[in-house]
């Protein structure tokens, strides 16, 4: 039996408002060289100047991921030469990272497993290079540098992931964690957050570590999966043709679903690491990182934990209303306001998390405030109105005008009628005009009540109480006799009783 | 009055006096460098008529800067906005910054005019200015021979009249042994004195900028002006400047000094020693305790800074791709080509040999026994210059060890590279270290001495040098170029 070793490389971009080194503006999105300078240009005698902000942002995910701060750490240059490079070499981190050993726990159901972090850096990025392929043109490149200096955080896990799921499980929950400390967008369209995998493979239990390959070009947790699922079984293939597998760098091609080798040319690096003179060591005072300390948010894992705990939410909905902080929130307001933990975990993992979906929106965008949805649940759970008007009916309705549901229930006449005479009325009605209907019935075809029943609901808009109208269908078609004399007289006695009841 | 033959110090004082205005100034000097230039070649960029702009506008302020008036020339590897900066290269040959150096922006702020960009060993990687890809600068002693490098210049701009002071870049000697060789005050502030923003890095943990004047009040007063705290350059001391020019006028009470032992000095030329050891009389006769001192570790300095510099430079210099702002060779059919055909026709040999040197140095394999060898054996010469400096104020050597040498003396770069023997040291250890001249050779050429202190001591430093120019009496104005071209 083989398994996969997988380590990851991360990239996550900084959210921080100005480059690592200057003074220009990190936004995403602005026309082409708009944000840049002689520094983030590259130009002769610019010198770099460390942005603090960044510095606090690593500190916050080093505490986070409970990995040891160093309070010297050194920059180093890493010196290659691409167009997309304006200095010919990246500012990044090598023998003395700001953090290293940190951890990340995985798994929210039972088994937990903590995958070891060996490092994060504080670096920059590079420009961005727009190559021109139309035929029309000869071939081209445009350089974009807004991106050029830009703070990244490089994190390198341990080889301690031992499947494809796990990897993007990791990586799920390490964007999470990044978006609960407001560090880093996490968009890997926008490539903000990006990802290289090294993989090999080994006998299980073994202690060796088999020759590994990096991966590189994964820009969707899916394609993490589906490349990391073709690299191993590529590998396990040679291994059982009794083939050698090479050290390289190979690519994800979405298009023909595969790895495909990079060219040899473009990974045979000597990066020439050296400490970088234009910048002093960073000292992090340990009164800097008590402070942040302080204001740390509450994490996923805790989080998941809590609501397990406090909210009696089983792990999947602890995790799903985890995913981001502002959905949290929002759960845990529309909880303690309807006083009903479990509802509101429903509302917002179907309704609230579709409605979202359908909208392209996000759930701060989202238009009815935790204290509207708390209403609507109250008014289910006080059977104002039935769970079908509230989903079908009063939810939309608010989402599209954000009107609380009381008022749109009363506007729209949507109370539940859950007076017994009215819907025994209506039952009668409904009989006496589906004649054939009740033949069928009465003949066993059972499936026909609930035609019956929906023309009832029909017939209230759906605003009957459905659990009602069915019983008392039911029991007035049971208790129909052939003729139609007995019906009336077995339908009386039927009302009868039931005002007994109620009067009880 | 003849305006060209002034200190800075003295021209500053006329202007802000009104008896004088900038422009006569700045005229006179655009005058003498008309005259010369044909020979000397101090200057790749002139700047008459923005110079006389700067003059007018000076002329007409109420509120003059501490530098009023007084021409400066600025070695060309330190930018200047608007103003070509070309460090000598083809690759910068046509290159326009959109900025200015912090120390250029310094000197206008205190009304300083800039009067040209000087002529330098290409980067700065040279000792005697023929590096540079345009043209060699003669010597104004002596139009045959070389005025040093890399800041030639800068250096025989000042000796020969064609400006009141210039600044230069001192990487491993390159202000003070052009310096020497003209008969100048140059002085390498400690590192992180002055700001690097906006100087061409050469090698950075080495580079400094600094002035090269007539006079020691002119140099502390450049110096006071250019050093200090700069938000844009990370590596600058935000210790406060003090008042050199005050300082440099009060007692220096028995100054303790350390000299050099004569075996050190083996190979070295005669009259350099002579001066050396008469500068050192002279001293004792002042009153300095004098003491002689071993330097074990100088006998690696030269190897370890041809292996840190060069380093430093390979990567400060892998900017310069033909992508975007540099010269970009006209052939090629794909980027490795572009890059190959760019820097390899861009660059001048020098540079090219020392950005193989320095990849070499760096390159997996060979870093643990090169770069991380020399950084060691810096931190070691650290130590000893501390150690040192614990029983004495100042170590004194030769600056140079020969006045200066002929165009093609020293074809073989290691013989070039020797020239930096007693320089070199001062950049390792980050101290500062002046020369100024102490007399002249046989045939005339100045010679220097060099007085090293201890971290951010210039103060100490200038108040010797201030003494020691009162006793030795050097006379700048001896040279008169147009006897001298007779030698050509």
């Amino acid at each position: 039996m083989y398994e996969p070793v997988i380590g990851l490389e991360i990239h996550a971009q900084l959210l921080t408002k100005t480059k690592l080194f200057c003074g220009c503006s990190a936004a995403y999105g602005n026309p082409p060289n708009s944000l840049t300078c002689p520094m983030c240009l590259g130009l002769p005698g610019a010198l770099p100047v460390l942005n603090h902000e960044a510095v606090v942002m690593a500190v916050k995910l080093a505490l986070a991921v409970k990995a040891k701060i160093h309070l010297c750490s050194v920059f180093s240059r890493k010196n290659y030469f691409y167009p997309d490079l304006p200095k010919g070499y990246q500012v990044t981190q090598y023998q003395h990272p700001i953090a290293s050993e940190g951890r990340l726990r995985i798994g929210y159901n039972g088994s937990i497993k903590a995958i070891g972090i060996e490092r994060i850096n504080l670096e920059e990025d590079a420009g961005k290079s727009i190559h021109d392929h139309r035929p029309e043109s000869p071939e081209k490149t445009y350089l974009d540098f807004n991106r050029s200096g830009v703070p990244l955080l490089e994190i390198v896990s341990k080889p301690e992931i031992n499947s494809p799921s796990e990897a993007v499980e990791f990586l799920q929950l390490f964007r999470t964690v990044l978006q609960y400390l407001e560090i880093c967008s996490g968009n890997m369209e926008e490539g903000t957050f990006r990802c290289d995998a090294n993989l090999s493979v080994r006998k299980k239990w073994a202690q060796e570590m088999g020759v590994k390959a990096e991966i590189k070009n994964i820009n969707s947790f899916r394609f993490l999966q589906k490349a990391l699922e073709y690299e191993a079984c590529r590998q396990m293939e040679l291994i059982k043709a009794g083939k050698p597998i090479k050290q390289e760098t190979r690519f994800w091609d979405e298009r023909q679903n595969q790895t495909l080798p990079m060219r040899s040319k473009e990974e045979a690096h000597d990066y020439r690491y050296f400490p970088e003179p234009d910048l002093p060591p960073l000292v992090i005072p340990e009164k800097l990182i008590k402070r942040i300390k302080a204001t740390l948010p509450e994490l996923p894992q805790e989080k998941i934990e809590r609501f397990k705990q406090k909210y009696k939410l089983p792990p999947y909905d602890a995790k799903i209303l985890s995913a981001s902080r502002d959905l949290a929130d929002y759960f845990e307001q529309t909880a303690v306001e309807s006083n009903n933990p479990k509802q509101s975990s429903n509302w917002i993992m179907r309704d609230v998390l579709q409605y979202l979906k359908e909208e392209n929106m996000d759930i701060s965008q989202f238009p009815l405030p935790p204290k509207y949805l708390a209403e609507l649940i109250l008014l289910v759970e006080n059977k104002k109105i039935s769970l079908r008007i509230a989903k079908e009916k009063v939810f939309p309705r608010m989402t599209g005008t954000r009107k609380r549901a009381g008022r749109i229930v009363k506007e729209e006449g949507l109370s539940q009628i859950s007076d017994v005479s009215q819907i025994e009325k209506l039952a009668r009605k409904t009989i006496k005009r589906n004649p054939r209907l009740v033949q069928q019935y009465k003949g066993g075809k059972v499936q026909v009540l609930s035609f019956l029943v929906g023309q009832v609901m029909k017939e209230t808009k759906g605003t009957a109480n459905p659990q009602l109208v069915n019983k008392i269908l039911k029991e007035a078609l049971n208790s129909l006799s052939d003729s139609s004399s007995s019906k009336r007289k077995k339908l009386n006695k039927l009302k009868q009783t039931k005002h007994t009841r109620q009067t009880k | 009055m003849n305006l060209t033959s002034l200190s800075a110090t003295k021209l500053r004082t006329l202007v802000k006096k009104k008896e004088i205005k900038a422009q006569e100034i700045i005229l006179a000097y655009l005058k003498r460098i008309k005259e010369q230039e044909k020979d000397l070649s101090a200057f790749i960029t002139v700047l008459g008529e923005k110079a006389l702009a700067s003059a007018k506008s000076i002329d007409r302020k109420r509120d003059k800067g501490k530098l009023a008036g007084i021409p400066v020339a600025v070695k060309d590897n330190i930018l200047t906005k608007g103003i070509r900066t070309t460090c000598a290269s083809k690759m910068l040959e046509k290159y326009v910054p959109p900025y200015s150096a912090t120390v250029v922006n310094k000197l206008e702020e205190e009304d300083a005019v800039v009067i040209g960009k000087t002529n330098l060993d290409e980067f700065g990687m040279g000792s005697s200015t023929e590096n540079s890809a345009f043209f060699p600068t003669r010597n104004p002693w002596d139009l045959r021979r070389v005025p040093g490098g890399s800041s030639g210049g800068s250096a025989a701009a000042v000796a020969a009249g064609e400006a009141a002071a210039s600044l230069g870049s001192d990487t491993g000697g390159s202000v003070r042994q052009p310096a020497a060789f003209c008969g100048l005050v140059g002085l390498k502030p400690t590192y992180s004195r002055v700001s690097r923003y906006g100087l061409v890095a050469f090698a950075s943990s080495l580079d400094q900028i600094g002035p090269l004047t007539r006079t020691v009040a002119d140099n502390a007063l450049l110096t006071q002006i250019i050093a200090g705290s700069d938000p844009q350059d990370s590596t600058v001391s935000s210790q406060p400047v003090p008042d050199y020019r005050k300082e440099m006028r009060r007692e220096l009470p028995s100054p303790k000094a350390a000299y050099l032992k004569d075996k050190v000095l083996d190979g070295i030329d005669p009259e350099v020693k002579d001066n050396y050891y008469r500068t050192l009389s002279v001293l004792e006769e002042t009153g300095a305790e004098l003491r002689e001192m071993d330097f074990p570790s100088w006998e690696y300095a030269l190897a370890c800074y041809y292996l840190i510099a060069p380093s430093e430079a390979s990567s400060n210099l892998s900017r310069y791709d033909g992508v975007r702002y540099s010269f970009r060779h006209p052939r090629y059919s794909n980027l490795k080509e572009m890059y190959l055909n760019t820097r390899s026709e861009g660059f001048g040999r020098e540079v090219k040999r020392r950005i193989l040197l320095g990849t070499f140095a760096l390159s997996s394999g060979y870093y643990d026994d090169y770069y991380l060898k020399a950084a060691q054996a810096r931190k070691l010469i650290c130590q000893e210059f501390e150690k040192a400096f614990k029983k004495v104020d100042f170590i004194l050597t030769p600056t140079a060890p020969e006045p200066a040498f002929l165009f093609g003396e020293k074809e073989d770069p290691v013989a070039m590279y020797l020239s930096d023997i007693f320089t070199v040291t001062a950049n390792l250890a980050g101290i500062p270290a002046l020369t100024m001249p102490v007399g002249l050779s046989q045939k005339g050429l100045p010679i220097g001495i060099q007085i090293m202190a201890s971290f951010f001591q210039e103060s100490c430093i200038f108040k010797l040098a201030f003494l020691l120019e009162k006793k030795v009496k050097f006379d700048n104005n001896k040279l008169n170029l147009r006897k001298r071209r007779s030698h050509v």
